[in-house]
């Protein structure tokens, strides 16, 4: 179905594609893996008809494939899924679906507004979504908005659709339903290329895969010639021994954060945990659990009705700035809307949380030259890329480095107590055990850390103790000898623990 | 940095022309091009005696558009900073007026009527930093109508008639150049060292690009917002004290004219309506080309529509040009 042999491209004389060559026939999926900035997104562009490639070639159905720009690609049948969902929240999924061509009345200017709801609920029961043609996009949950997607690009007759990171906002029930929606797209002939970070999804779903690094391709074939290690090896260039740090189990350490009967109705109720010294507390469970609202409460963005927060023994009444007087240091799980100021200047950024240390006198005059030793120093103690200035925006970096960004702004803090909402989300393999060192050296020194994360692998490498939530509430809670799959997923399903489990 | 950020980039060579259009001094070469080109052109531009009513003409603006500066830096607009010239102007002039002054005639005259003009901006600057800030009110709608009541009420008050008889130390503010000059380089310089040293300075710009971020950060993002309206206040009505002067009279009409100047002003020296970005130098910088534009043009004779025109396109431009900015900058 396509095929590209050869692909090279360049940006201003640097390589970013050197020579990239696969074949995909129809009905099958091709995975497409490598770190950010291995070239995965230049290699759609360039078949999303962004831009052209410098050298080699590419045949569509048996036929050269030159695209101009992206309409172009679309009318030849490559259509798009995209991490960022490209759908307009205010407009009805109908409209959404024939923005650029919608039926008209006749030949008259009108919208034929029965024929538009029709198709449009032929093409929603075809991706099985229950939802009527006439919702507006932005009551659907990210999993739904991905099939109206889906039917969009099915509505274009699309032959080859690219899914790039689609999974990073579905819940895993999502996600798995995605995966169906797939297999039927191919039993009807398209041809599914998939890019994600998730390896044992690509593993699970790929036909072949694709391993770029440094936009080159180091490896490809049957998916039966890989494994998750050597896609990892293969993808970072050395071999990864151990993604997560090795932690000693914290000797009975004083208590931290000490939470109690914290209750805020239709987000978290009863919920009763102590974090210690030098610990780092998992919380697991499904998205919308309550995972989330638990950590912006104890940082003082969302309110709590009943119950109690005391932090280093003396009672806390959560608001951003008190809680960062006190000592607590939130990441927040979407870093593009809550964590960076994406166009200001990397400096900037890192200063932010600690700026009013810096400040002198009745009007606040910064002392400049302690600030630019602070940011120096934090940058190394994160192993920033050396090669991005100060002054560059935040925006030029990949999200890894945007994720250390993020962390090194309150590592400047010295916060006692670390809340991390998913750190890891959408960053690649290697910037991924780099912060799981920097998380457990935190513990180590002392913090205690507090980790989110849909990922249980991720979990069960990094914490000490997990609690699972479900609904609002703690359902289970385990120790590092006994953490288990099956039991944590069970408990976020909202299956009660065997009796004497909960301590 | 990554493969993905250089993606959407322009060619090398295309990319340092845009460098120097869209560089902070763009517009000072721009306005000394401008007025090489009028030179030869317009036969009494290049003297003294103009030059000086052209500076002397810029300064009140400079004021104002500084003011402005700050607020569109965190992200807002403050539409009614050229009410906030006339009501500011009429009250002083009631304080001050030697015929029919609360004050006239008294040694307290001068410094009571300029205390109670920044008194003025003071307050309606912090009415619109509380309804955006407490009452969480979109800044143009809040500032738009504060305009038309503030605007109205100063006409209102006066019946609509200009107060003359201000005491001769307080006109020689805004009258003769240096004391002018010497007021709004102070207030532009000020407010220069706080955004470029200043703990406040450096939050605004935070609030400009993410307040959210700002806010989750530890920024006293409310308090911060409602200074800088405040500050913009204060700043229309130490212009208001230069315009005053100048017509050696307190108008309720003062400056309604000027609102794109100041605006334009700001953007043309790169202020991002966006927030986040923008120098009070690059200010300077617009004041000073819409100043020579404005004064090059009268001297051509062109008909005061022909300048609207010519500068709404120019600032029209400017604008464009911010769009281009953001987009080289986040590509």
């Amino acid at each position: 179905m396509i095929a590209c042999r050869g692909i090279v491209k360049r940006f201003g004389g640097v390589p970013v594609l050197r020579g990239v060559s696969f074949a995909l026939s129809g009905g099958r999926t091709l995975g497409l893996v490598g770190e950010n900035g291995a070239g995965k997104t230049t290699l759609m562009n360039i078949l999303g008809g962004h831009y052209p490639p410098d050298e080699g070639r590419m045949w569509l159905g048996g036929v050269p494939y030159v695209p101009r720009h992206p309409q172009d690609a679309a009318r030849c049948g490559v259509a798009f899924i995209h991490q960022e969902l490209n759908l307009f929240g205010n407009l009805s999924i109908a409209e959404n679906l024939f923005l650029t061509a919608f039926p008209t009345v006749g030949r008259l200017p009108c919208i034929h507004r029965g024929n538009l709801r029709r198709r449009a609920a032929a093409l929603l029961e075809e991706v099985g979504l229950s939802a009527g043609p006439d919702t507006p996009v932005e009551r659907l949950s990210a999993g739904e908005q991905q099939l109206v997607e889906i039917a969009k690009a099915l509505s274009l007759d699309a032959r080859l659709m690219i899914f790039d990171e689609p999974t990073t906002s579905l819940t895993r029930q999502e996600t798995e339903r995605l995966f169906a929606r797939m297999g039927q797209l191919r039993v009807r002939g398209l041809s599914l290329i998939y890019i994600s970070h998730n390896l044992e999804d690509v593993l699970r779903l790929c036909d072949d895969i694709v391993v770029l690094r440094d936009g080159e391709q180091v490896g490809g074939g049957p998916r039966a010639a890989f494994t998750v290690d050597r896609l990892v090896s293969m993808m970072v260039g050395r071999s990864i021994t151990r993604l997560f740090p090795a932690r000693a189990a914290p000797v009975s350490a004083p208590p931290l954060l000490e939470v109690r009967h914290l209750t805020q109705p239709g987000m978290v109720a009863d919920i009763t945990f102590t974090l210690h010294r030098g610990e780092v507390l998992g919380l697991a469970g499904l998205m919308g659990s309550g995972r989330s609202e638990l950590a912006r409460i104890l940082f003082g963005l969302d309110p709590f009705a009943r119950g109690e927060i005391r932090l280093a023994g003396r009672p806390l009444r959560p608001a951003p700035r008190r809680s960062i007087r006190r000592g607590l240091a939130l990441v927040t799980e979407n870093r593009r809307e809550e964590g960076l100021c994406l166009e200001a200047a990397i400096a900037d950024n890192l200063a932010l949380v600690t700026l009013a240390a810096h400040a002198r006198g009745p009007f606040g005059w910064l002392e400049r030259a302690g600030l630019r030793r602070a940011i120096e120093g934090v940058r190394g103690a994160v192993r920033l890329t050396p090669t991005a200035p100060d002054a560059a925006p935040a925006s030029t970096l990949s999200g890894g480095n945007q994720q250390k960004v993020v962390l090194a702004k309150w590592l400047l803090a010295r916060p006692a107590v670390w809340i991390l909402d998913e750190p890891t989300r959408g960053i690649d393999v290697g910037a991924k055990s780099e912060l799981y060192q920097l998380i457990s050296d935190l513990a180590s020194e002392g913090t205690g850390v507090l980790v989110i994360s849909s990922e249980i692998e991720e979990l069960f490498g990094l914490c000490d103790r997990i609690l699972v939530l479900s609904r609002g509430e703690i359902r289970d809670e385990l120790a590092r000898d006994a953490f288990d799959r099956e039991r944590v997923l069970r408990a976020a399903l909202g299956e009660r623990p065997r009796p004497g489990v909960l301590s | 940095m990554t493969a993905e950020a250089t993606a959407s980039r322009p060619s090398r060579s295309g990319l340092r022309w845009g460098r120097l259009l869209l560089s902070d001094y763009a517009v000072l070469v721009l306005s000394a091009g401008w007025f090489v080109g009028v030179m030869p052109l317009a036969p009494g531009f290049a003297t003294w005696e103009n030059l000086a009513n052209l500076v002397g003409g810029m300064l009140p603006l400079l004021v104002v558009a500084t003011g402005q500066t700050l607020v569109l830096i965190t992200g807002g607009i403050d539409l009614s900073v050229t009410s906030t010239i006339a009501l500011a102007s009429v009250v002083g002039a009631r304080v001050m007026s030697g015929d029919s002054g609360w004050l006239g005639g008294s040694v307290l005259a001068v410094p009571a009527g300029v205390a109670a003009m920044l008194a003025v901006g003071a307050a309606v600057g912090g009415l619109n930093g509380a309804a955006v800030t407490v009452l969480r009110m979109p800044p143009f709608i809040v500032t738009l109508t504060t305009m038309m009541f503030v605007s109205g009420f100063a006409i209102w008050w006066t019946q609509s008639r200009n107060i003359g008889g201000l005491p001769a130390g307080f006109v020689a503010i805004g009258a003769r150049t240096l004391p002018a000059l010497l007021v709004a380089l102070g207030v532009a310089g000020a407010a220069h060292a706080v955004l470029t040293r200043s703990l406040a300075g450096r939050w605004a710009y935070a609030i400009g690009h993410n307040p959210r971020a700002a806010f989750i950060s530890g920024v006293p993002v409310r308090r911060v917002t409602l200074l800088v309206y405040v500050a913009c206040g204060c700043g229309a009505a130490v212009a208001s004290v230069l315009y005053t002067g100048r017509l050696e009279a307190g108008s309720p009409v003062h400056g309604q004219r000027i609102l794109l100047d100041v605006i334009g002003a700001a953007v043309l020296g790169g202020t991002s309506l966006f927030g986040g970005r923008g120098t009070v130098v690059g200010t300077a910088f617009g004041v000073l080309f819409l100043g020579l534009l404005d004064n090059s043009l009268n001297l051509l004779n062109l008909s005061h529509f022909t300048i609207m025109m010519t500068k709404g396109a120019v600032i029209l431009v400017a604008a464009w040009m911010d769009t281009v900015r953001r987009r080289l900058d986040t590509a």
